[in-house]
């Protein structure tokens, strides 16, 4: 069928900010959407607050709103642009729910608005349980059995109905308070009465447990004439009831036979039948593994995480066709993007096994549960292709950058049997790990299988990796053992280590002998059709298919999975080095092993390379391409860290010298450029030991801030107090060595200032100026910078100007650049240097429409930025206010402390921005999720430091009408300053204590200020869970509060009484 | 393969003088045939026992055979044609509730040969490139003369009396209570017996050679002409008593079935490049407009001009290449399609043809029972 012709204009909804369940994967899902339209020759108009993605690049989509997805803002962008129809499949939840939103609000028929692609009537039963259910029940599917329980009899009369093990969740309970699973008698009566106490309403669901089966997913597509395809099946390697993006997954099926296989397609292609899905959907089936029982555990009726995933595992475009089939293209009228001799209408042939490990923010959240379950937790994942199971997984191993290069883990010596089975048991992010251990120590697979419930099948693959490991360790230097252990995907690391040699002579030695790699095309049909996707994997097998082309190449290095501290800014800074590479007229190859991001999508970069970014992997690519040079400023600290070993073999770093990235990255040869330049930092110094640590501690003065040297993201950054801190710090936090020492500096309080730079070596460009809101101690990814300063003074900013200057020419900056600054008595400090790209250039870049990553970029080709066409200097400010807010995920983090500090914890981003900072403000606010209310209560327990600050803050809401709720403590001192205190006890107290107050939404706001020093504080912990699981804005900085109280005040108006006349005698 | 065996080497040669080395599994033997490959990802238990590759040395691009072991319910035929299987990794440790054995041992005991660890993707885009060629699997732990095994590769001709090899040679019924359907074996797959079964069909199956008097002798309500190897014009006698039914009882046709119905009424075949094979390959339905995905295994294709001249019209064609994939004929109630309903393995889109086929059955003796 033709293309719809009685549209013009198409409002996308983007997912906004990226939080744990919802990431990257919709950057790419949105963009390709939006390409994809317009190239249909729609008008396109984008609504999303995020940011950090290409998606919201002005070149995307006609017109790019980077507003909040909440309905009053979209309501206003669709009067003002009156689309024709709304696309909202492509923006995860986010977007779904926002057209549910808008369709309930009325606004789409009051301006006869459609909703293209899948019907908002298919969108509800797929996502209403019941609604499910009932549509399963017609189609003749099984669902797992399931019922709504009031008592124990009720209970009791389920389980002998159906049989043990039951799932309890106990109902309007968050995260699940109160739930388990029963395998008897005993349990059912004890969680089925813990479960009805903690539901308000006194309810349960009870459900048969399936886990153990199969989890197996479907991604299918259909299009309005009823063509319907599988694009991939998935085998989660991890057994049913841990999320399947919480678990390791392979594509295609294993260990399903074509009848169980078929029967599984059939029903997949039945329901989005039924469902009558225009576009992509999601099917996740859980299989018996002992019968050919199954059932329909859940359906996206929505491009989703999986498809990304499917998209990048097969090299077939889901997101792209979805967006075309909702404007009424047919898949069998639609060419094949990878073949383009082949229509879109087929199911990809894999000739290759692909295997996906997901990246779980534990290293930063030690007190986290690492337990694995219904809950997904992985910020990101990785991604591999391999000829093999095993060398598929080992080559995602190495890709995580967890400090794993094999299925092996530090300190194994020391962990108990006892331990290991646990962590076998009750699955956490590191159980691949643990099992690679229980191999090691005998264990057998049968045991291991019924431990974890993963199938043998994989187990075996496991073993035979953990076999193949004495085979190496005793045969050093041969050959064939050699290339054997390659095709099984060991890293040259690991091999190094059995042969107690380095990492280079193992390279050398194969390259001698001929055992490199070969690339292997992704094209979607196993080698049937001829195909010129740019698309490889490297393989250990004979023929090569990747040509180096006559052009002249540059390699940019992606930066590997999204986690804490490296988010999707770092994708979008790769993607633009790669198009600014095209434009300067060389070829432009991107190594990355995300499959989640716009990077890794085959039609941006000339050639991809899906491959783990590890000093062999990258330099077998170098080897074949033999590049002008590599980019590592743009792939965060994943590339950067790879510099010093690749100048090592002689491989060109273009942009900034490694040695110039050392004298900014160490601390000794800063602290000597710095003084060679002349710019003031806070005293500070590095230790490699305890001893040293509290010596150069007591000399600079507590506080001291201290941290690891080369992390990203403030990774173990703290602020310490005292000695005994600081010796806690030391032998728990950070392995300080020569190599990595530990850096202490002065603790400056005061305004931090960011500043992003680009140098050609000549002059500087300083696109502009960021001010952050909270004060230094807060990680800058975890404050809200605003843009223009609002409180500096010009002749701090020309300070700032000329620092940066320096330090940009000082330390031969070629390419980007990013400095952290502290303004405190009066006085510029810089914290930190960081010669690469950074979080904030697509913020900065998309308000001052400097393409900050371009211009890098092609000032590292030779091009100087005079003659880019752009000024040097400090760019005329853009007219507005714009705040970059951070997000967290902290509802889905159990057990983390959600409180500010040194440390990044936020997953995302929004921006807010308007013509003054309180609407900017405001915007950021909403966008990020916080409900602002005009009046209620705050409840305060602050600190003993932060006290009289608080008072004034507690002034001011009082002023605007707002009623103060506090322990006895902070209550004392606000009262005194003559404001009404309503006195709440503390946590275990008989009365109404702080909890209950939390509980019952009693309060609008909580602000918690932490006592000062890292001492569990357990009260406190308390209150800021409690404020998280019961959606309640916690603030913990008492900047965050002001600026949230200066948007309240300019929403509201204050009173005042009338000051009494006085009567004269 | 796991660490610690070590299998006996074994060489796959091709007739362009490409070598590849590898593991022997299966049986110890060598054997010469065509070199094909299907891109399918599961089924290589059907493929194996799918007595259209007869003869013939079946390549998986799919680089991880044997997984889910090999079990007793999912064979096509009781004995095996296919000459060799090559694979990239085979799997030792199958787990599936279903498998009773590897797939080395099974293809041992039935005299297979296999060989494991050589570039499957390499071989395949020789394939894809030159077309299918002939090859030979070497005796396991044999040193070769490539020189002599190519020399002894080009002049060995491919045997042409392949349906004979498959086919049965005396007829037996599957009894059912529903329409009598006499089905032709032409080296047919169980998956088509099956679904006429499910459909409760009274089923006598005979042998490839019987005659057109022979069959409508049995009263048949319909006939079935069912897959099988080789190429159409191999068996003239067979298109002559496809002439003799067309016009007297409805017919439906899968795969060889399809180009003997083709060539009965006047149209004419050709070899493809590297043929169809696999389960991934879209037929549009030009009666419904729409796509399907279809299992398909053929190397041989009905010249979709040399059509224009017969009283067929073409029904079904590959959405990627355009080539003919089903026809009907104009007047007589026959159809019948080049690719595999049954799936058996692979997709079960167009399950629907066999409910067709009753219909068509049903129609036919209504219309006799309103003449008598």
């Amino acid at each position: 069928m033709p293309k719809r012709k009685d549209i013009e204009t198409i409002l996308v909804i983007g997912s906004g900010p990226i939080v744990i369940g919802q990431a990257a994967e919709f950057d790419y899902a949105g963009t390709q959407a939006c390409i994809s339209l317009k190239e249909e020759g729609y008008r396109v108009i984008l609504v999303n607050s995020n940011p950090a993605t290409i998606m919201t690049d002005t070149e995307i989509a006609d017109k790019v709103y980077i507003e909040p997805i909440t309905l009053p803002f979209v309501s206003k962008i669709i009067r003002k642009e009156r689309p024709d129809a709304i696309l909202p499949t492509l923006g995860g939840q986010t977007g779904l729910n926002m057209a549910i939103q808008l369709d309930e609000s009325g606004i789409l028929d009051e301006l006869g608005i459609e909703i293209l692609g899948t019907k908002l009537e298919a969108i509800h039963k797929a996502e209403d349980r019941d609604l499910f259910r009932t549509l399963m029940n017609e189609l003749n599917e099984p669902v797992p059995e399931s019922d709504i329980i009031h008592n124990l009899e009720e209970a009791k009369t389920f389980v002998e109905r159906i049989g043990y093990p039951v799932i309890v969740r106990p109902a309007f309970t968050l995260g699940g308070t109160g739930g388990g699973i029963c395998h008897n008698d005993a349990d059912l009566l004890e969680i089925v009465t813990s479960g009805l106490k903690y539901s308000p309403v006194t309810q349960c669901l009870l459900e048969k447990s399936i886990a153990g089966y199969k989890e197996i997913e479907y991604e299918v597509m259909r299009d309005s004439a009823d063509n319907a395809i599988v694009v991939c099946n998935m085998e989660n390697v991890d057994a049913v009831g841990i999320h399947t993006g919480d678990s390791i997954v392979v594509a295609p099926t294993q260990t399903l036979s074509d009848r169980e296989n078929q029967m599984l397609r059939n029903v997949s292609l039945k329901i989005i039948r039924a469902l009558k899905i225009e576009g992509g959907c999601n099917v996740q089936l859980a299989l018996d593994p002992d019968s050919f029982n199954y059932y329909i555990i859940e359906v996206n009726p929505r491009v989703s995480r999986s498809s990304a995933l499917a998209s990048k595992a097969t090299g077939y475009p889901i997101a792209k066709l979805a967006a075309k089939i909702a404007v009424g293209l047919t898949l069998d009228e639609m060419m094949n993007p990878v073949t383009e001799k082949t229509y879109a209408c087929f199911e990809p042939a894999l000739d290759y096994i692909v295997a996906k490990i997901p990246r779980w923010p534990f290293d930063k959240f030690e007190s986290a549960k690492r337990n694995l379950g219904t809950q997904m937790k992985a910020t990101g994942e990785v991604m591999s292709l391999g000829r093999t199971f095993e060398e598929a997984i080992l080559k995602s191993v190495r890709s995580l950058e967890t400090g794993h290069f094999h299925l092996e883990m530090k300190n194994s010596e020391s962990i108990t049997d006892e331990w290991m089975k646990k962590r076998i048991k009750r699955a956490g992010d590191e159980r691949l790990f643990f099992i690679g251990e229980a191999l090691r120590r005998g264990v057998s697979v049968e045991q291991i299988h019924e431990w974890s419930q993963i199938d043998v099948f994989f187990l075996n693959k496991l073993q035979n990796i953990v076999q193949y490991e004495k085979v190496i360790q005793e045969n050093p230097f041969d050959k064939e053992v050699l290339y054997k252990a390659k095709r099984m995907g060991f890293a040259d690391k690991t091999i190094a280590k059995y042969w107690d040699v380095t990492e280079i002579e193992v390279y050398n030695f194969k390259k001698e002998h001929g055992i490199i790699p070969v690339y292997k095309m992704v094209d979607t049909c196993a080698g049937e059709f001829e195909s010129e996707t740019p698309y490889f994997y490297g393989t250990y097998e004979e023929e090569n298919e990747s040509i180096r082309s006559e052009k002249e190449s540059v390699i940019v290095l992606g930066s590997g999975p999204i986690r804490i501290g490296q988010g999707v800014e770092f994708d979008y800074a790769t993607v633009h080095s790669v198009w600014a590479i095209k434009e300067a007229g060389y070829e432009a190859i991107i190594i990355n092993n995300n499959p989640e991001t716009v990077s890794t999508d085959f039609s941006i970069s000339d050639k991809l390379y899906f491959e783990p970014l590890t000093i062999e992997d990258v330099m077998h690519i170098v080897d074949l391409e033999k590049p002008k040079g590599v980019v590592v400023q743009f792939g965060g600290q994943t590339a950067i860290n790879l510099a010093d070993a690749l100048e090592e073999r002689g491989v060109k770093i273009l942009g900034t010298t490694l040695e110039d990235i050392d004298r900014a990255e160490n601390r000794n040869k800063f602290e000597a450029a710095l003084h060679e330049i002349g710019i003031p930092q806070p005293l500070g110094k590095t230790a490699v030991s305890v001893k040293e640590a509290v010596v150069i501690a007591d000399e600079i003065g507590y506080p001291v801030l201290v941290r690891p040297s080369y992390v990203l993201g403030g990774r173990a950054m703290q602020i310490v107090y005292n000695e005994d801190e600081i010796k806690h710090y030391m032998e728990n936090a950070v392995e300080a060595s020569p190599e990595k020492p530990v850096l202490i500096d002065r603790y400056l309080t005061g305004t931090e200032v960011e500043v992003d730079a680009i140098c050609d070596g000549e002059n500087v460009l300083i696109p502009g100026i960021m001010e952050h809101i909270e004060r230094a101690g807060v990680h800058s990814g975890d404050s809200i910078a605003v843009y223009p300063p609002q409180k500096l003074s010009q002749k701090h900013i020309d300070t700032l100007v000329d620092y940066t200057t320096r330090l940009a020419k000082g330390l031969n900056i070629v390419g980007l650049m990013n400095i952290q600054y502290v303004i405190s008595n009066d006085e510029v400090y810089v914290i930190e240097v960081n010669p690469r790209s950074s979080r904030t250039v697509p913020f900065l870049s998309k308000i001052t429409s400097i393409p900050m990553a371009n211009i890098a970029t092609k000032a590292i080709l030779g091009q100087s930025i005079v003659q880019q066409g752009y000024k040097t200097g400090l760019a005329p400010n853009s007219p507005g206010v714009y705040v970059k807010v951070p997000v967290f995920s902290f509802a889905k983090l159990r057990r983390v402390d959600i409180t500010l500090g040194p440390e990044m914890k936020s997953t995302g981003e929004v921006m807010g921005k308007d013509i003054t900072l309180e609407k900017a403000l405001y915007k950021g606010l909403v966008a990020a999720g916080m409900e602002i209310k005009d009046h209620g209560s705050v409840l305060m327990t602050i600190s003993d430091k932060d006290k009289e600050e608080a008072t004034e803050i507690a002034k001011r809401f009082y002023n605007i009408g707002f009623r103060i709720i506090a322990t006895e403590g902070t209550a004392d001192i606000i009262q005194k300053a003559g404001i009404p205190v309503d006195i709440v006890d503390k946590i275990g107290s008989k009365g109404t204590t702080i909890l209950d107050v939390i509980q019952k939404g009693n309060a609008q706001f909580v602000i918690n200020t932490l006592t000062k020093g890292m001492q569990p504080e357990r009260d406190g912990f308390r209150i800021r869970r409690e404020s998280v699981e019961n959606g309640i804005p916690c603030l913990t900085s008492l900047d965050t509060a002001e600026a949230m109280l200066r948007v309240i005040e300019s929403m509201t108006f204050s009173t005042e009484i009338m000051q009494k006349q006085e009567v004269r005698a | 393969m796991a660490g610690g065996e070590r299998m006996k080497t074994r060489y796959l040669i091709l007739e362009d003088g490409t070598v590849f080395k590898g593991n022997a599994f299966g049986s110890e033997e060598g054997t010469i045939g065509e070199v094909i490959f299907t891109t399918a990802m599961t089924g290589y238990q059907e493929s194996i026992s799918d007595p259209s590759n007869c003869g013939q040395i079946l390549t998986f691009t799919y680089p991880m055979v044997g997984n889910y072991g090999v079990n007793p319910d999912d064979f096509e035929a009781i004995e095996i044609g296919l000459s060799g299987v090559v694979v990239r990794e085979l799997a030792e440790q199958p787990s599936n509730f279903r498998s009773a054995g590897t797939l080395s041992e099974f293809l041992a005991a039935k005299n297979v040969p296999g060989i494991e660890g050589i570039d499957t993707r390499k071989l395949t885009r020789i394939i894809r490139k030159h077309g299918s060629l002939k090859g030979q699997l070497t005796k396991a732990g044999e040193e070769v003369k490539v020189e002599e095994i190519v020399q002894t590769l080009k002049s060995t001709k491919i045997p042409r009396n392949v349906v004979e090899q498959v086919s049965i040679t005396r007829p037996y019924p599957s009894p059912g209570r529903g329409k009598r359907v006499v089905l032709v074996d032409f080296g047919m797959k169980h998956g088509i017996l099956r679904e006429l079964n499910k459909r409760d069909c009274d089923i006598i199956v005979v042998p490839y050679n019987t005659s057109a008097k022979e069959i409508l002798g049995l009263y048949p309500d319909g006939v079935m002409l069912s897959n099988g190897p080789g190429d159409p014009t191999d068996i003239p006698d067979a298109i002559e008593m496809v002439k003799g039914i067309i016009g007297k009882v409805p017919i439906f046709g899968v795969c060889l079935g399809h180009q003997l119905i083709s060539l009965a009424s006047g149209a004419t075949s050709f070899k493809l490049k590297f043929g169809h094979r696999g389960g991934n390959h879209p037929v549009k339905d030009l009666t419904t407009g729409r796509t399907e995905l279809t299992s398909q295994n053929h190397g041989y294709a009905i010249d979709a001009d040399s059509i224009a001249n017969t009283d067929l019209e073409i029904t079904h064609v590959a959405l990627n290449d355009g080539t003919v994939e089903g026809v009907r004929h104009k007047k007589f109630p026959v159809f019948c399609v080049q690719f595999h309903p049954e799936g058996s393995s692979g997709p079960e889109d167009s399950i629907h043809l066999f409910d067709q086929f009753i219909e068509l059955m049903n129609a036919v003796s209504k219309k006799e029972n309103l003449h008598a």
